[in-house]
């Protein structure tokens, strides 16, 4: 992919460090004065794509920037600056009312009851019952950024961990990578939906249209992933996206087949009804549990973790219904008038 | 990850499905035995889930409970 566009000063000086080689000098003043002046972080647009741009140097990289750059010590900092900053607001954000002692049981136990399913009208029933055709491609969009390179931010870990939740941990991705054939990893399976709605499944391709919402979930697991002092939150964080996703999956797959999608194109979501019903009882109790009995002092990180998951998955759920209730696309506006995606007139969602 | 030979591991779940990992097969009772789909499967004990025999996740909808079991030594 190459480098999206800028969405503000901070981005746009981290834009001229990673195209022309600028210095970071000012990219450091000004993510400074940005920090001073911005409240939350997790819907600022141009923090997020410059933390989105600042990771995705350490994942698959831009065409367009020197892979050097990756451990430049002045983009470092700077991405250290953001994350510390990000890092305070979830801790503050986020509320764990469950205090587990660090055993298996009852650490898998406070996961179970954190992520236990809500009754009554939700996000994914929304997508079961009532998304039209527009709404499942925004939907596609939003998810394209983690989805098609699913697992990688949580396969930072492995060699963090030792012994059981280590072993967890690497049977978990070895059923996300496709237990050894590239045409069932989760990620090329969410590329097969994606072309089977008519969009392009390069990653990346639609970054410029997400909100800052939509990154700060991304951008938050590759904080998790990246620091091995995050390792529990990393591992709290799995456990949190497995055990909500078999029941919300088999929803999205019915949505897409009310709408007449066929089955290749929703393999993707009945693929993982299944692998996350397995998926949620290792990272539960091996990866998560196992982790905060060998180590105790990790077990308020594994539950921040997970609580985080929660809380970025209902931020972001409350964006898209809330521009869904509205008639409006989740969309960022910018792109929009831009004319790259179909857009309708107001008042054409009744979801 | 490569299948076990040998052993199989049977892991009952509290609250949920039975995890069965190792080198073993799913025969159907009168029909072909079922593919797995992957090397560590959930099966469904609470009888309510859709993709039987394998657990879809309904046992945390409805609230199953495996409390009064005895504890499987370790
Ligand atoms: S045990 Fe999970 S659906 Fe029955």
């Amino acid at each position: 992919m190459h480098l999206p566009p800028s969405r503000g000063a901070v981005s746009a000086a981290l834009a001229s460090c990673l195209l022309h080689g600028d210095e970071p000098d000012a990219l450091n003043d000004l993510v400074e004065a940005a920090l001073v002046l911005v409240d939350d972080l997790i819907a600022d647009d141009d923090i997020q794509i410059s933390l989105f741009m600042l990771y995705e140097l350490h994942y698959g990289g831009f065409d367009d920037v020197d892979d050097a750059l990756e451990w430049n010590p002045d983009l470092l900092r700077a991405r250290a600056r953001i994350e510390a900053r990000l890092e305070e607001q979830l801790r503050s954000a986020v509320s764990v009312t469950e205090h587990p002692l660090p055993t298996v049981d009852a650490v898998a136990g406070a996961l179970f009851r954190m992520t236990a399913p809500t009754a009554g009208p939700g996000f994914s029933r929304h997508v079961a019952k009532k998304a039209d055709e527009q709404q499942l491609r925004e939907l596609l969009l939003h998810r394209s950024i983690y989805q098609l390179k699913e697992a990688d931010p949580h396969t930072w870990a492995i060699p963090r961990l030792r012994g059981v939740p280590k072993a967890a941990l690497v049977e978990v991705q070895c059923d996300e990578y496709g237990n050894g054939r590239p045409e069932l990893m989760h990620s090329a399976l969410f590329a097969q939906t994606m072309r089977g709605l008519g969009l392009n499944d390069d990653y990346g391709h639609y970054v410029d249209q997400l909100p800052a919402v939509t990154l700060a979930s991304l951008n938050t697991m590759s904080m998790f992933g990246l620091h091995r002092r995050l390792r529990g939150a990393i591992a709290g964080h799995l456990a949190a996206i497995e055990m909500t996703s078999s029941i919300p999956n088999r929803l999205y797959g019915d949505g897409f087949r009310r709408l007449g999608h066929d089955s290749a194109t929703t393999l993707y979501f009945d693929e993982h009804v299944e692998a996350d019903a397995v998926h949620e009882q290792i990272a539960g109790r091996d990866l998560a549990g196992a982790l905060a009995a060998a180590s105790p002092e990790l077990l308020d990180d594994i539950l921040f973790g997970a609580a985080s998951c929660l809380l970025l998955d209902e931020l972001t759920a409350q964006h898209l219904l809330s521009a869904w209730r509205n008639g409006e696309s989740s969309l960022r506006q910018a792109e929009r008038s831009r004319g790259t995606t179909r857009t309708r007139a107001p008042g054409h969602y009744h979801g | 990850m490569a299948e076990h030979t040998g052993d199989v591991e049977i892991v009952p779940c509290p609250d949920g499905p039975v995890l069965v990992r190792g080198s073993f097969a799913i025969v159907g009772a009168t029909g072909p035995s079922v593919d797995r789909g992957r090397p560590t499967v959930a099966l469904c004990r609470c009888g309510l889930s859709q993709r039987k025999p394998f657990c879809d996740g309904t046992h945390r909808i409805t609230g199953f409970r495996t409390d009064d079991e005895p504890t499987p030594l370790s």
